[in-house]
């Protein structure tokens, strides 16, 4: 049986002018076909704007088909009739966890469908409770949902869900926003919704080991589904994926690497255990690679001080029950040129430690110097302090507000009572090194995400900070999108020389981008050093709980299997010219 | 910050008046209204102060948030005590300098406003207190149902205070955060005149604006997804339900208000 039959769907987004008539067409499906069958999990893949949120919507009838037909077991989809009926039957959940709940209490949340449906109260209560506890909320039940973590919202959301008792689950994104944990609670919901009640669940999504789970993967681009198919044969595309800004799986990306170089391995491994497996199976001639101790090589040690914090404590809520230390006694240098990145995860005290630098949160104890000056010093101008230490917040677009992009980049420079030349100078070097000079007339809320973003990351590059700081400046974006703004990232620290810092909860970005890491956990300084000294330590970095890169993943199942490449992989180049030397019979095609 | 304003708290208890049905509450509240502003005598005004210790210390709320819910309108009591000695003339001014005079009359009239507005506080902050505002709204809303009868757009009004509710910590911590961004790009928020001030805010209104709009949007998606179609045919999980400790109180109330009507007529104290 068919929960979702789709026949020659198109959709176009129409803009009329006041007479109604049709000033913009965009077409943003075209003649999608597909059928998704009862109890099935199913990923949709998609760079941002492909039609994969345009399609979902037509599921539960929130868009009506421009032409085609959309059929929700059995029913036709714009029988207007039918519509509840529909919504029961499949429900939706999406992106933002703070946009869905709609009462003051979690329990009163989840009971909000079942009586927008007029059940009767005796069966809401048992389908709430029952509900939360599916999802592993029912503790929380008379919370209300500001106290929730997002992870645990997003749950609460689902529970919302579920209580219709729908035979299909639709999300949109719904880990985007997320934390790694929070992903990681999320996704395991979803799997046993799936395995263990049923339902059949379509998880839009932007990441690939998140796709990598379902039984299916359908792909779509420009409107159109492109590919479909089961998750390892979809993966095996690697090239074709690239083309359309997706990505693969870490080890499949390696087994891609390991049949250049003539190893004969499956094309189709989507997971680490399959890839341990794999390797293992090759032949080998050792089965301990040999981890060449590094040559120091000389970093150009820097020596010139650009920021120092000096035992930085910083307490919440003072003298209530409620005193939490968020930065406990941190002390550290931070070098004029360094490229820092900071992880840890949510609660470890990393984006108030960065708050310190600027001066936005005041240390409870400690002291903090920029350029050798106490910043709290009577003679040292706050505002020169900002200027001078950059912040980039998280999901930063939310900060633009001018009517033009050039205007609103112009902000910080303003302030600084810069003469118009010189911001009008600033304005265009701040949007040449994020690429969007061709924007600078256009609104900043006619943008796309990923361009808002960068908008807004110009606004501070523009007061031309010796230090900037970007609080994940990727997170939520394609994978397109977030490769974009960390390149352009990087190549303005190449080409300006200045200070960055980059707080990131992936440790895959910062690998590929940061010269030095420091890792917070619960308040303190877990490690501070070059990033390949931090990264031989993974496994202690797995166990404070952070979320280590899938090659490492792989890495310790395959010592597991009794093949040793060593405790430092974190990047899929390494992982192969390990395996390569220990390969019996090198280039053998 | 603007996070310490706290708008009608609730604490979370598990007292007999917590347990009230909030109906019932709501409407004694009232009638303890109506009961100090029929008083004329201070006897009447001590009943209910002294009725409201008692409730306090039952629902377990510390007696020192009753001096927290004064305090933010001390000046207005301050203004009107103010004005009620300068204003109740009598036979023997107590005290006359340059065209100010002061009665006893007008003594004795501003200590019982302000012992009045006390009462009026107290009362009003026990509620908020002990009643959820979940528990509030779902009390207004039935209290007010008879009124669908004449188109009175009850259910809406009262999701809309849901939602209200709901959004109030999202946004003051989204306020918060866009001030950050902005002071990190150098905006002054708290010198200047007033022009200049109110345009430094104007940095901090736009996003936020064009952010809330985007939330209402996004939940009113997911509103209809989730089956959402007005309060017609809706049903409520939660069942109000008058027990005994509601009668119990409710006859506590009536014998209160008998009581301060009838000292009105024979009066303890003047």
């Amino acid at each position: 049986m068919d929960i979702i039959k789709v026949e020659n769907l198109c959709y176009d987004y129409v803009t009329l002018d006041e007479n109604d008539n049709v000033t913009e067409k965009t077409e943003a499906l075209k003649n999608v076909s597909f059928t998704v069958p009862d109890g099935q999990f199913l990923a949709i893949l998609g760079h941002n704007g492909c039609g994969k949120s345009t399609l979902a919507k037509h599921f539960n009838a929130i868009l009506t088909a421009s032409s085609g037909k959309v059929y929700v077991d059995g029913m036709d989809a714009s029988d207007e009739e039918k519509i509840y009926d529909i919504r029961k039957t499949v429900g939706m959940v999406f992106q933002n966890p703070d946009n869905q709940l709609v009462a003051t209490i979690v329990e009163e949340d989840v009971a909000f469908a079942p009586e927008n449906l007029g059940i009767e109260p005796t069966e809401i209560r048992r389908r709430v409770d029952e509900a939360l506890k599916q999802v592993d909320m029912y503790e929380f039940r008379e919370h209300s949902p500001h106290q929730l973590s997002g992870g645990q919202k997003q749950r609460v959301a689902i529970a919302g869900i579920i209580a219709m008792q729908p035979r299909c689950i639709v999300m949109d994104e719904p880990t985007a926003m997320l934390d790694p944990k929070g992903r990681r609670e999320v996704m395991k919901t979803i799997k046993r919704l799936n395995k263990e009640q049923g339902i059949t669940v379509i998880l839009i999504t932007h990441y690939m080991d998140e796709a990598a789970q379902a039984d299916r993967i359908i792909v779509m681009d420009k409107g159109s589904v492109i590919m479909d198919g089961e998750p390892h044969k979809i993966f095996a595309r690697g090239k074709e994926l690239r083309a359309i800004g997706l990505d693969v799986p870490q080890v499949t990306e390696l087994c891609e690497m390991l049949r250049e170089s003539g190893a004969n391995i499956s094309e189709e491994i989507i997971f680490e255990e399959e890839c341990a497996k794999a390797v293992s199976m090759l032949p080998l001639k050792s089965k301990t690679a040999s981890v060449e101790p590094k040559a120091d090589i000389s970093r150009g040690e820097k020596t010139e001080e650009a920021a120092r914090l000096e035992h930085i404590t910083y307490k919440y809520s003072v003298g209530t029950p409620f005193e939490k230390t968020a930065v406990d006694d941190v002390t550290l240098s931070i070098m004029r040129g360094e490229f820092i990145g900071i992880i840890g995860h949510t609660g470890s005290g990393k984006s108030t430690l960065i708050q310190h630098l600027n001066g936005l949160i005041k240390p409870t104890s400690g002291i903090v110097l920029i350029d050798g000056k106490d910043i709290r010093d009577k003679k040292v101008n706050i505002r020169d302090i900002r200027f001078k230490v950059g912040i980039v917040f998280q999901y930063s677009e939310h900060q633009l507000f001018e009517e033009t992009v050039a205007k609103d980049i112009a902000y910080g420079p303003t302030n600084m009572g810069l003469s118009e030349e010189e911001i009008q100078e600033r304005v265009k070097s701040a949007a040449q090194s994020m690429g969007i000079t061709h924007l600078l007339d256009k609104s900043p809320f006619d943008l796309s995400g990923g361009q808002q973003r960068r908008a807004a990351l110009a606004g501070v590059l523009a007061m031309d900070p010796e230090i900037l700081i970007l609080d994940e400046p990727a997170a939520g974006l394609d994978p397109k999108g977030r490769e974009k703004i960390l390149d352009l990232i990087k190549e303005y620290k190449r080409a300006s020389g200045k200070t960055v810092l980059l707080v990131s909860h992936s440790m895959e970005d910062i690998v590929k981008y940061a010269e030095k890491v420091l890792v917070m956990n619960k308040g303190k300084v877990f490690c501070f050093d070059y990033t390949d000294k931090v990264f031989e330590k993974t496994d202690e970095l797995a166990k404070i709980g952070l979320d280590v890169p899938q090659i490492t993943r792989f890495s310790h199942k395959l010592k597991a299997l009794g093949v040793d490449i060593g405790n430092d992989i974190y990047t899929v180049e390494r992982a192969k010219e390990r395996i390569i030397s220990l390969l019996e019979v090198r280039g053998k095609k | 910050m603007i996070k310490d304003i706290t708008v009608g708290q609730y604490f979370p208890g598990n007292s007999v008046i917590h347990r009230m049905d909030s109906r019932v509450k709501l409407l004694l509240d009232i009638v303890y209204l109506v009961m100090l502003f029929v008083s004329q005598s201070f006897t009447g005004i001590f009943i209910g102060l002294f009725f409201m210790a008692l409730c306090y210390i039952i629902s377990g709320i510390k007696l020192i948030m009753i001096i927290k819910s004064v305090k933010p309108i001390l000046p207005l009591m301050i203004f009107t005590a103010i004005l009620n000695m300068l204003f109740i003339k009598g036979e023997t001014p107590l005290f006359q300098w340059w065209i100010i005079s002061i009665y006893p009359e007008g003594l004795r009239m501003s200590a019982f406003m302000l012992l009045r507005i006390i009462a009026l506080i107290v009362g009003m902050s026990l509620l908020t207190y002990t009643t959820s505002p979940i528990m509030l709204t779902d009390a207004i809303e039935r209290l007010l149902s008879p009124l669908k009868k004449l188109h009175f757009p009850v259910h809406e009004l009262s999701m809309m205070m849901t939602i209200a509710l709901r959004f109030i910590p999202t946004l003051v911590e989204e306020t918060d955060k866009i001030m950050s961004a902005q002071k990190a790009r150098g905006a002054e928020l708290d010198s200047g005149n007033i022009a200049q001030k109110a345009k430094a805010l104007i940095p901090i209104l736009i996003p936020l604006f064009v952010s809330a709009f985007k939330r209402a949007n996004e939940l009113a998606t997911a509103m209809e997804c989730r089956c959402y179609r007005g309060g017609e045919g809706r049903t409520r999980m939660r069942q109000l339900k008058i027990a005994p400790r509601d009668i119990v109180a409710s006859i506590i109330m009536a014998a209160l208000l008998a009581g301060v009507i009838t000292l009105n007529f024979f009066p303890v104290i003047p």
